[in-house]
């Protein structure tokens, strides 16, 4: 009886003192839109991916794993995830050594750090279908930056955009363009939080730049590396915008990424118990990436 | 740390003018671009235009599209902004300050969003939002955009509401000032910074969206930028003077606003990351 009356009583403090008001006015919202449109709706992504459903009407025809066997199966989708796994390498092995060295000559609070900061940052906030319109352009055989190297050569530029070899690697090109500010940003952020007695400490005993750079500042922005690795996986796991300007999937569907992938053979086709099967698997792949991710790199401190 | 030497400095400063020449030159290309003759864009990529044409600015900034177009934006990103900051604040200062079983399980519940990306349910979203009888209409991009801020949204503004001392909300609740009355007038002003943060990071985000409106916009009197110039571009094609000019006029709110709270944008975007 005891556990009964405290709960009653600590029941009754809560609501008199206002708090289950509160709690009533406050919460309702952001659970009712977060379960509406983002709960229900892989939810239901898991449901509908086992029919073969054009959207109208109930779903009735079942077909059991069909469309994950066809997702699968499909060549065209390894491509795409082949091309998802390309832009985190190009991101690891490029991009984040690249914005690493660069914030390290530019965290410091002089003039020309501040303006080189601004410029690098910039293609970061444009949007991504404008960015991929200008690089289509840049690429264009016949005005672009790939027409005047070419001519000063004398010779006649091929459509980057249309030739299978090539399209991928424009493509990433124009990834490592959009994207290097923002993973210098958060370089310069991560270096600016490492404190100057600590460097100060490394000089007195005799370090040089180069040895407390390699042996003091480096290991301390591990946290940061794992973290920017953290989000060219994310970011590639959502990359769509840019390749429907630019390539929107070609030549011959070799420049999908997942999401591209969901959008050409689901959504603009209407499957939506296909489209919703490769969204399961998307959505698989995202949680399974996160959580081993985490585990492996992202310990005790580096927990969020 | 300032005895670099001479030649440090020089090197420093190549690389970096280096590196800005690719950053910059797309942008550049693309103004000076809208300024040129068909003929002059094939020979003369970045130069200045031989013969500046101002016919194609001119044109898209007359055409009451355009506006319309940005018009459409703005109000979508602002309308989703606040809602997102709004609500996201409320839920993160019940289950901050609110003592009751189960907010753990909220917290973590609304963190979910922050594991998979939008793109994963797009298809039940449509659905969800063609039942609701909101498809072709800025809600049906807005209220699915607030939801999945909600995840980073909730889980920046817990971690700052919880921070904030306790003592200040248990003295002004012995006072008689009601929860709700707290949080207007004390939590709310105390966390201008972070809330500019959430805030940057809607805004920015729902400003370039484009999956969510191309799936849910149909009619284009409501389209917003993204899914206006996938269209003049479809419309001109490769007439390149046309299509920079609008290029770079839609990027002008952006890059202005970029310019004038370039500190706090920066800030904005990378804390925000590194919290969410």
């Amino acid at each position: 009886m005891n556990a009964i009356q405290s709960i009653g009583k600590r029941l009754r403090d809560f609501s008199q003192s206002g708090q289950l008001t509160t709690c009533l006015i406050f919460l309702p919202p952001a659970l009712l839109l977060f379960t509406v449109f983002v709960t229900l709706p892989v939810l239901e992504a898991s449901y509908y991916g086992f029919f073969n459903w054009n959207g109208y009407g109930p779903p009735t025809k079942w077909i059991n794993f069909g469309n994950y066997i066809r997702a699968l199966s499909d060549p065209i989708f390894h491509n795409a995830l082949f091309n998802n796994l390309l832009v985190v390498l190009v991101s690891a092995i490029i991009q984040v050594p690249l914005a690493l060295s660069v914030a390290l000559l530019i965290s410091d609070r002089t003039r020309s750090s501040v303006i080189f900061r601004a410029i690098y940052f910039m293609p970061y906030i444009l949007g991504e279908v404008a960015a991929g319109l200008i690089w289509r352009y840049m690429y264009d055989g016949n005005y672009g930056v790939v027409a005047v190297i070419y001519s000063w050569f004398g010779l006649e530029a091929p459509q980057v955009l249309a030739e299978k070899g090539w399209a991928m690697a424009a493509l990433l090109v124009v990834v490592i363009w959009k994207y290097f500010g923002f993973h210098m940003a958060l370089f310069v952020a991560g270096r600016q939080s490492v404190s100057n007695e600590v460097l100060e400490a490394a000089q007195i005993d005799g370090a040089n730049r180069w040895q407390s750079t390699l042996h003091v500042v480096l290991p301390m922005m591990r946290p940061v590396v794992v973290l920017s690795l953290f989000f060219s996986i994310l970011g590639s796991l959502q990359f769509f915008d840019m390749i429907i300007p630019l390539t929107d999937g070609g030549p011959s569907n070799s420049t999908h990424s997942a999401v591209s992938y969901l959008y050409t053979f689901g959504i603009k086709r209407m499957r939506v118990g296909y489209g919703s099967a490769v969204g399961v698997i998307l959505f698989i792949i995202c949680v399974l990436v996160m959580v081993f991710y985490k585990r492996l790199f992202m310990r005790e401190s580096e927990e969020r | 740390m300032d005895n670099r030497g001479g030649l440090f400095r020089y090197y420093r400063l190549l690389l970096l003018f280096l590196l800005a020449g690719p950053t910059l030159l797309p942008l550049w290309a693309t103004v000076i671009g809208g300024f040129k003759t068909t003929g002059d864009l094939r020979t003369n990529a970045f130069g200045l235009p031989r013969e500046w044409i101002v016919d194609n600015y001119v044109e898209i900034a007359t055409s009451a599209r355009f506006w319309q177009m940005l018009g459409n934006s703005a109000f979508i990103a602002f309308v989703s902004t606040f809602l997102t900051v709004l609500v996201s604040s409320m839920a993160a200062y019940t289950i901050s300050h609110m003592r009751f079983a189960g907010r753990k399980w909220i917290s973590n519940y609304l963190a979910l969003g922050l594991t998979f990306p939008f793109a994963t349910a797009v298809l039940p979203v449509f659905i969800r939002v063609r039942d609701l009888g909101l498809l072709d209409t800025y809600w049906g991009v807005i209220l699915p955009q607030v939801a999945f801020n909600l995840g980073f949204a909730v889980v920046i503004l817990h971690g700052f509401f919880s921070q904030l001392p306790r003592e200040l909300l248990e003295a002004a609740v012995v006072d008689g000032c009601s929860y709700t009355r707290f949080f207007w007038q004390i939590t709310l002003p105390l966390s201008r910074p972070v809330l500019a943060t959430v805030g940057v990071l809607a805004l920015v985000g729902s400003w370039n969206a484009f999956l969510l409106p191309l799936v849910m916009i149909n009619s284009e009197s409501i389209y917003p930028w993204p899914l206006g110039i996938m269209q003049y571009q479809g419309q001109y094609g490769t007439d390149w003077g046309k299509v920079l000019a609008y290029i770079s006029l839609t990027l002008a709110p952006a890059i202005v606003f970029y310019l004038m709270a370039q500190k706090h944008i920066i800030a904005g975007l990378t804390s925000g990351a590194v919290k969410g």
